[in-house]
């Protein structure tokens, strides 16, 4: 009763998860791109191929509803199957997350910056970071991997918490920079939920490896 | 774990939103309350069956060696494994059938309702009328009418009465969702009857003798799907009234109908044991065992 090929999907499955991971990682790298070169035609490119995540993201539910309705998947194939339903969904709104924040550079233009970028693009290698480490964490099927990305994300709500507070700062000192505070704040808020996002991966991941699903982090946002 | 449903533009997305947090995974409850989980063990419920370190021989060869189990009573328990593991074997050691075959032997204890049915002033005959059985082959009495067939088994009980008998008859078939398909037709041959009919009669015939337990030994294993459904639906009417043992070689219809699974292999040496015993749902969505995920994912067997 052996199932060679129902595993090679189960394979292939797991590599359009990482296919589909690497798209999000690459749209998350060119909305930080489009805003520090305050590159708009970047930016509007970043918001046109949120289409190609999402259609990642459809190809890959049918796969998982395929194997399900057909294969009648048990135990960890079962728990994969489900943990990918759960995985490419958010996967796919770290997608719109990034998309999210190129269409923040769009309305800033060429609005001038009232801090330096710092803390942002540290968020979001921070995230990049959490997302590689889930997926290798996945493919390994590492629980202390996973485990890990949790704590990581510690990092990044503490970056949060500190543009948050620089940011609120200079807008009662100056009013008139509460516009552009703004835009900056949601871009910091994009890139909190994008390692939040990781979080449910990891926890995901674990689940998978385990059968159970722990409360790995909560967020204060 | 962060539940969101934030708007997906970015103007948007400035305010902080409420979280929900605190679920907790829990496979044993979430489609309905089982036996008992892992960890808490609660009370599983009231023992039909207890097996202890059972071993069943054909002459010198080992065909089940050391199982202990305990099935619950009015539930359904389903044996799984790959053909040779010694399944079938084992539950023929529950009602005494394995005697049947030339140089078979059983040790250890089996215990149903606190008797072992091994002790040697128990009669044989007395266990096989509380713990029927019906086999993978349906097998009516080729001779035998419909009604004579059901009847079969009370002629080694104390019921002569014959419109007592009529009513078990009945009963009997109801129970097997047999009765609206015969009752016109109770004097035609049960051999006349189509291939799930058969087996539906000869769950009646087991039944209605009115024992404890019921045995089923891949009872659909010669059914078409829709005669397989049947069978698994009546399985859990039958349940209200009756522990069930049913060995499968279908992992779906145990996952389907049991409520409690056993998984067993033989080992290199030749001989069937219990690898896993847990309720169903945990031993399909996470069992403990490497050797029980290998079989029911299918990467042996």
């Amino acid at each position: 009763m052996s199932r060679e090929e129902f595993h090679r999907n189960l394979r292939g499955l797991q590599d359009g998860v990482l296919e589909m991971g690497s798209m999000v990682d690459r749209q998350i790298e060119r909305s930080m791109q489009a805003l520090v070169d305050r590159d708009i035609p970047l930016a509007e490119a970043v918001i046109r191929d949120d289409v190609e995540v999402n259609r990642a993201r459809f190809h890959l539910d049918n796969i998982c509803l395929s194997l399900l309705a057909m294969q009648a998947p048990m135990a960890s194939d079962l728990r994969f199957i489900v943990s990918v339903l759960s995985m490419i969904t958010d996967l796919e709104r770290m997608g719109d997350h990034a998309e999210g924040v190129a269409r923040i550079v769009l309305l800033m233009r060429d609005e001038p910056l009232v801090k330096p970028l710092v803390d942002i693009p540290a968020m979001a290698s921070g995230g990049r970071q959490m997302l590689k480490t889930v997926l290798d964490a996945l493919v390994q099927g590492d629980e202390e991997g996973a485990y890990r990305v949790g704590a990581m994300d510690d990092d990044i709500d503490r970056l949060y918490d500190r543009v948050y507070h620089d940011l609120v700062s200079i807008m009662i000192a100056d009013q008139s920079t509460i516009e552009a505070c703004t835009h900056l704040l949601w871009i910091a808020h994009n890139l909190e939920r994008i390692a939040d996002r990781c979080t449910n991966i990891a926890e995901r991941v674990v689940f998978t490896k385990t059968g159970m699903l722990p409360e790995m982090d909560v967020s204060t946002y | 774990m962060v539940l969101d449903n934030e708007p997906r533009t970015a103007a948007t997305e400035v305010t902080g939103e409420t979280e929900t947090h605190g679920f907790q995974f829990q496979p044993q409850n979430a489609l309905k309350a089982s036996p008992g989980t892992d960890g808490t063990e609660a009370a599983p419920g009231e023992v039909a069956i207890r097996a202890e370190n059972v071993n069943a021989y054909y002459g010198a060869k080992h065909a089940v060696g050391d199982v202990s189990m305990d099935v619950y009573a009015r539930k359904i328990t389903a044996l799984i494994g790959p053909s040779g593991c010694g399944k079938s074997t084992y539950i023929r050691c529950f009602n005494r059938m394995h005697e049947f075959s030339p140089g078979a032997r059983v040790e250890g204890h089996i215990y149903l309702e606190g008797t072992d049915i091994y002790a040697p002033d128990v009669d044989a005959t007395r266990v096989r009328q509380r713990i029927g059985m019906v086999f993978q082959k349906p097998n009516p009495f080729p001779t035998m009418s419909i009604e004579e067939n059901v009847a079969a088994g009370l002629r080694f009980t104390n019921i002569r009465n014959r419109s007592e008998i009529r009513d078990r008859v009945e009963t009997a078939l109801k129970q097997a969702a047999l009765w609206d398909e015969v009752k016109g037709d109770l004097k035609k041959a049960g051999i006349a009857l189509s291939g799930g009919q058969q087996q539906r009669l000869c769950i009646a015939r087991a039944i209605a003798v009115e024992p404890e337990v019921v045995l089923m030994d891949e009872p659909c294993s010669a059914l078409d799907p829709i005669a397989t459904l049947k069978i698994e639906d009546l399985m859990h009417g039958l349940a209200e009234r009756f522990t069930i043992v049913i060995v499968t070689h279908n992992l779906q219809q145990a996952a389907r109908v049991s409520d409690w699974t056993g998984f067993m292999l033989a080992g290199e040496d030749g001989v069937g044991r219990l690898v896993e015993y847990r309720p169903t749902q945990d031993m399909f969505t996470n069992p403990r065992e490497d050797r029980t995920e290998a079989y029911i994912t299918g990467r042996f067997g």
